[in-house]
């Protein structure tokens, strides 16, 4: 039952085949004997889920099902969840119950899902290794000694090892598409101002966009059909029409050009790496698509201006924490400066107090201009590159990482190489468009990722190619050798 | 040496929106700690901020009413700096796009010249939470209901240049806003604060000398006070060759000082950055005229047109024009009785007094203004004598006082007959009332007619007394002339 | 650009950031890297660059001014680390 998808579950519950109880127990039960070796989950919720899997089959019962009825699934620990644990993957909030549903959790609920518990991430959704969580490291079911990406490793982890579906997940700098790329699963980061961020502890606000990690591009269609809209409680929401993203999916892709920006396709990229990006290409040219090469002249500037504007932001955001109204507090602050220092100072590990200061470094006085508002400018140079080359292409295709899954350890004594891990997606959240890794091929047995880069609002489109890859391909059926 | 006052005030103003400027939580006052204190308030994880419309509107309607140029396009701030009751670790406000720019006011001096003063600036931002220190056995305790009230930032140029200018200008503001109706003005409540940017520099120098800064001073006469004792001990400092260290100071009303505050100083690298929770906020001139067409008529305009149109005096003019509630009032009745003067003389009189003896507000008096323009209606058509005028002014208090107000027009003239206050102006009536007053007091009428006709004048004295006790809110000048007819008659 | 031992204290002060004394030189060492990729942006023409705030240029939509909260100290206090008659405790701040 594990191996089914979202689109499989969902067909088989409406037919009868079995009850969201069973399927739901059946996960749980998964999750028991398995996570142990991938510390994908922080909290399971056994006993929500089965309450909500069986309130989904009454529904069903009494004819009320939607697509989404008694169907699975998990979230990321970043979305708040009302009465339950929501860590952020920090020493600071484990013990935050949240009193509120984040917008994204309440339309899942809404919609009858059953939510098996809360995901392991980077603390703070800061890391690309999914080493940085208070919680330990999560593991990459491919291979157990390799990081699984980050920030949302648990939510690929979990996905790559059937103990979940789907889940949500969320991206600043490449936190969906990274490690689906090495966990070998579907992810998407929609367009910004998509997917509210009511509720989702904020990393940083102006690059921080919900989505979602499936195996298939169908599933991440259907989960996204419940994740995107208006939120009137997100100043930074788009009031858009939400179309239905599985309407699409099986539209042909003859006449598309994709292009193929130089700078991503770098000679220091290994040529195994080259090669199974290549085939994928070669895959959509089959299908009707031609290739045009373009250039993105400023991508080689995107990562030293996430590394301004994402811990500027950051160290504002994480402000609010500081011991008085909820999350960890030290012991006998001796008057409010030690209250605030020491329980901060516990409560952060050490990624997030690095970025923490290189944010307020960054926005002290002085330094501004040359930093913030510096960054700010760049980041406009580095969206126009992408509308300029919109105006040529259809869609932009690319490696999604430099390199396969690494070893866990190899990056975390040096901050500067994890961040230069993030060197093919980082610019497209400073641009907000939406973007998508597939899986596309394997190097060493780890799972390469393709990067699909569209227009801003063209999430269908993005699902349409990967489902059409996915027809014709089995990469996103691939199963961790260790997996029964 | 001869020494120069440079003062600058910034005001902070609550507007007076329903919910807070980016939640939707009650801006009511005095509600139990934190029971208006929402998630956003809080500062919770996740929780985001939309701008409330309100908010905008009144901030514009303030700009508008100082002449000011208005910020078509304004950015929120974060203003970053740890405090408990700064629940998320900075304040949301505006620094390089106001809402509001530079605009001016004018203030009147003593010696009955105005002075015109700029205003560099006015933005928007949330208020803090308070910190309660005692009752909490040595900790501090944090009431966040306050966070999140929009405000105004009212920033002055420094060109004040004494206690009085500055409490002028206070004022003045004061009344803008409550003119507008965009602040409740109650400074026992904090609705209006000032901070007062005070520096001394030798007379004829141009450049600044070394300002201090005095936080959260919350009345008129606070602020004069505060501001003088900061001058004197600026000048002694200065006198004694010493230098005025660039702080904040706290005032401190019972013992009439001000004293270094010291939590303040421990930074003051605020790290700006736009709030990227929040977009631009744009506006076109559509929006900005439609503000404009709501806006009332404002004090100054007020007070000329009370002077040119309907003669009152300088200083009545300024008394009344100084709140619009009281300005409103006074005219509600000065149109009823189709009486300036005797408006405003009453307003100043009679209901002054009572306000101040109840310690009330005009919008609390018993007596609503369309009361007071009937009462004044019935002195003019001479129904009412102004001793009758007094007891139903008086009644009508009375009745409130006792929690039975009655605010309909009709009830004037029900006290009046009730009390018999009807003055009785028909000659024929009171030649009937005089005729049985000098029937019954043959004795008196024996005395009077005895009295030698040059002393008559005075020794008429009982027969009026007495006539008007016997038929109370007779016209006194009727009496005379029917009271002297018949004695007259009598021999 | 390389900080000073002391700037790292600093910027640690101003963010409320307990730092043991051990732990400097490696806080030192990995801002001073991370600023140094930074610096790369001072090389960049931005003189005729507006700073970009909302990917989309979108602009701040306004709520109606209605109460749309009503209280839930009980409910958001019980995370709370301290409370004492519905205000949060925290040491005595001195003014």
């Amino acid at each position: 039952m594990h191996n089914k998808t979202i689109a499989q579950i969902a067909r088989d519950l409406a037919a009868g085949e079995y009850s969201s109880v069973e399927v739901t127990q059946s996960y749980l039960d998964r999750i028991q004997q398995l996570d142990h070796n991938y510390n994908s989950f922080i909290t399971v919720t056994a006993e929500q889920a089965l309450a909500q899997a069986a309130a989904a089959d009454a529904m069903r019962a009494a004819g009320n099902a939607t697509p989404w009825t008694g169907v699975p699934m998990a979230h990321k620990d970043i979305f708040c969840t009302n009465g339950v644990l929501t860590s952020c993957g920090s020493r600071m909030l484990s013990n935050f119950v949240a009193p509120y549903d984040a917008t994204v959790v309440a339309n899942f609920n809404n919609a009858g899902a059953v939510s098996l518990g809360k995901l392991n991430m980077d603390e703070f959704a800061m890391g690309s290794s999914n080493e940085s969580s208070f919680y330990g490291a999560v593991h990459n079911p491919w291979q157990l000694d390799h990081v699984p990406g980050g920030s949302s490793g648990g939510s690929a982890a979990a996905v790559a090892a059937r103990l979940v579906p789907g889940a949500t997940a969320t991206d600043t700098g490449g936190s969906i598409r990274q490690p689906a790329a090495f966990c070998g699963v579907t992810g998407i980061k929609p367009t910004y101002g998509r997917v509210s961020r009511w509720g989702m502890i904020a990393f940083a606000s102006s690059l921080d966009q919900g989505g979602t990690i499936t195996r298939t591009a169908e599933d991440s269609a259907m989960m996204l059909n419940v994740m995107a809209g208006f939120d009137p409680k997100d100043s930074t929401s788009m009031q858009q029409d939400v179309p239905d993203y599985t309407a699409n999916l099986n539209d042909s892709i003859a006449g598309l050009t994709i292009g193929l920006p130089k700078e991503y396709f770098r000679d220091d990229l290994s040529s195994n790496m080259q090669q199974q990006v290549r085939n994928a290409i070669a895959e959509y040219e089959k299908l009707g698509a031609t290739v045009k090469e373009i250039s993105l002249p400023n991508t080689h500037l995107a990562i030293p201006v996430y590394y301004v504007i994402a811990p500027s932001e950051c160290s504002a955001n994480l402000s609010r924490m500081d011991g008085v109204r909820f999350g960890h507090r030290c012991d006998d602050p001796q008057d409010v400066n030690d209250l605030f220092k020491r329980s901060r100072g516990e409560g952060f590990g050490e990624e997030v107090k690095r970025r923490i200061m290189v944010g307020t470094y960054a926005l002290s006085a002085g330094f501004y201009d040359a930093y913030y508002k510096k960054a700010q400018q760049v980041r406009r140079l580095i969206k126009n590159d992408f509308v300029e080359a919109f105006k040529q292409v259809d869609v932009i295709m690319s490696p999604t990482t430099p390199s396969p899954a690494f070893k866990a350890g190899e990056k975390t004594s040096d901050p500067v190489a994890m961040y230069l891990e993030d060197i093919f997606t980082i610019a497209i959240n400073l641009a907000g468009l939406p973007a998508m890794s597939i899986p596309c091929g394997q190097v060493d047995n780890l799972p390469v990722g393709l990067q699909l880069i569209g227009n801003y609002f063209d999430e269908s489109r993005l699902l349409n190619l990967g489902h059409q890859f996915q027809q014709v391909t089995d990469w996103h059926q691939q199963t961790p050798a260790d997996l029964v | 040496m001869e020494w120069e006052v440079v003062i600058g005030l910034e005001i902070h103003a609550q507007l007076a929106t329903k919910s807070k400027i980016f939640s939707g939580a009650s801006t009511a006052y005095g509600a139990d700690a934190n029971t208006q204190a929402c998630a956003v308030d809080l500062g919770l994880p996740g929780v985001l901020p939309v701008f409330n419309e309100e908010a905008l509107r009144m901030a514009v309607k303030f700009g508008l009413a100082i002449d000011a140029e208005i910020g078509k396009r304004s950015v929120f701030d974060r203003k970053n700096y740890f405090y408990p009751d700064s629940p998320k670790g900075y304040q949301t406000t505006q620094l390089h796009h106001p809402i509001v720019g530079m605009g001016h006011i004018d203030i009147e001096l003593d010696n009955g010249s105005s002075k015109r003063i700029n205003v560099t600036r006015a933005h928007l931002e949330e208020d803090a939470g308070k910190s309660v220190h005692e009752g909490f056995g040595g900790m501090s305790g944090i009431d966040l209901n306050r966070a999140g009230t929009p405000l105004v930032e009212i920033v002055s140029e420094p060109e004040l240049r004494s206690a009085k200018e500055a409490s002028a200008y206070f004022r003045k503001m004061h009344s803008i806003v409550t003119y507008l109706g965009i602040c409740d003005g109650d400074l026992s409540q904090g609705s209006m604060r000032c901070d007062c940017n005070v520096s001394l520099r030798p007379k004829g120098q141009q450049e600044f000398g070394t300002r201090t800064e005095i936080k959260n001073v919350n009345s008129f006469r606070n602020v004069e006070r505060a501001i003088d004792v900061e001058i004197e001990r600026q000048m002694d400092v200065l006198e004694d060759g010493g230098t005025i260290t660039q702080e904040t100071r706290l005032y401190d009303a019972d013992k009439n000082e001000t004293r270094s505050m010291r939590s303040k100083e421990v930074e003051n690298d605020y790290r700006y950055f736009p709030c990227p929770d929040l977009l631009p906020i744009i506006i076109d001139d559509n929006y900005i005229e439609a503000v404009r067409s709501t806006l009332p008529e404002l004090p100054d305009a007020k007070r000329k047109r009370f002077i040119e149109s309907h003669q009152l005096s300088a200083n009545d003019a300024a008394v009344l024009a100084s709140s619009r509630t009281l300005a409103d009032y006074f005219e509600i009745a000065a149109q009823a009785a189709n009486d300036y003067q005797l408006a405003a003389n009453w307003v100043q009189g009679d209901v002054s007094a009572t306000l101040n003896r109840l310690e009330i507000d005009i919008s609390e008096l018993p007596v609503n203004a369309e009361q007071l323009g009937r009462i004044l209606q019935l002195i003019k058509d001479n129904t009412l004598n102004n001793g009758g005028a007094k007891e139903v002014f008086n009644a009508l208090v009375a009745l409130g006082e006792a929690g039975k107000a009655d605010s309909t027009v009709e009830k004037v003239d029900a006290l009046v007959d009730s009390m018999g206050l009807k003055q009785v102006s028909d000659t024929g009536a009171i030649e009937a009332i005089v005729a049985d007053v000098l029937a019954n007091n043959p004795k008196l009428v024996e005395g009077y007619l005895n009295t030698p006709v040059e002393k008559r004048g005075k020794a008429m004295g009982p027969f009026i007394g007495l006539t008007r006790k016997a038929a109370k809110g007779v016209n006194p000048q009727v009496v005379m002339e029917v009271l002297k007819k018949k004695l007259e008659e009598l021999g | 650009m390389a900080l000073e031992q002391d700037q790292v204290r600093n910027i640690a002060e101003l963010c409320r950031l307990q730092i043991d004394d051990a732990q400097i030189a490696a806080y030192q060492n990995n801002l001073s890297n991370i600023l140094e990729l930074v610096d790369q942006l001072s090389a960049v023409d931005t003189s005729d660059v507006a700073p970009m705030a909302h990917p989309l240029d979108a602009v701040q939509r306004l709520r109606a001014d209605q109460v749309t909260e009503s209280n839930q100290r009980e409910h958001f206090q019980q995370i709370a680390p301290a409370t004492e008659r519905g205000h949060y405790l925290v040491p005595r701040v001195v003014e």
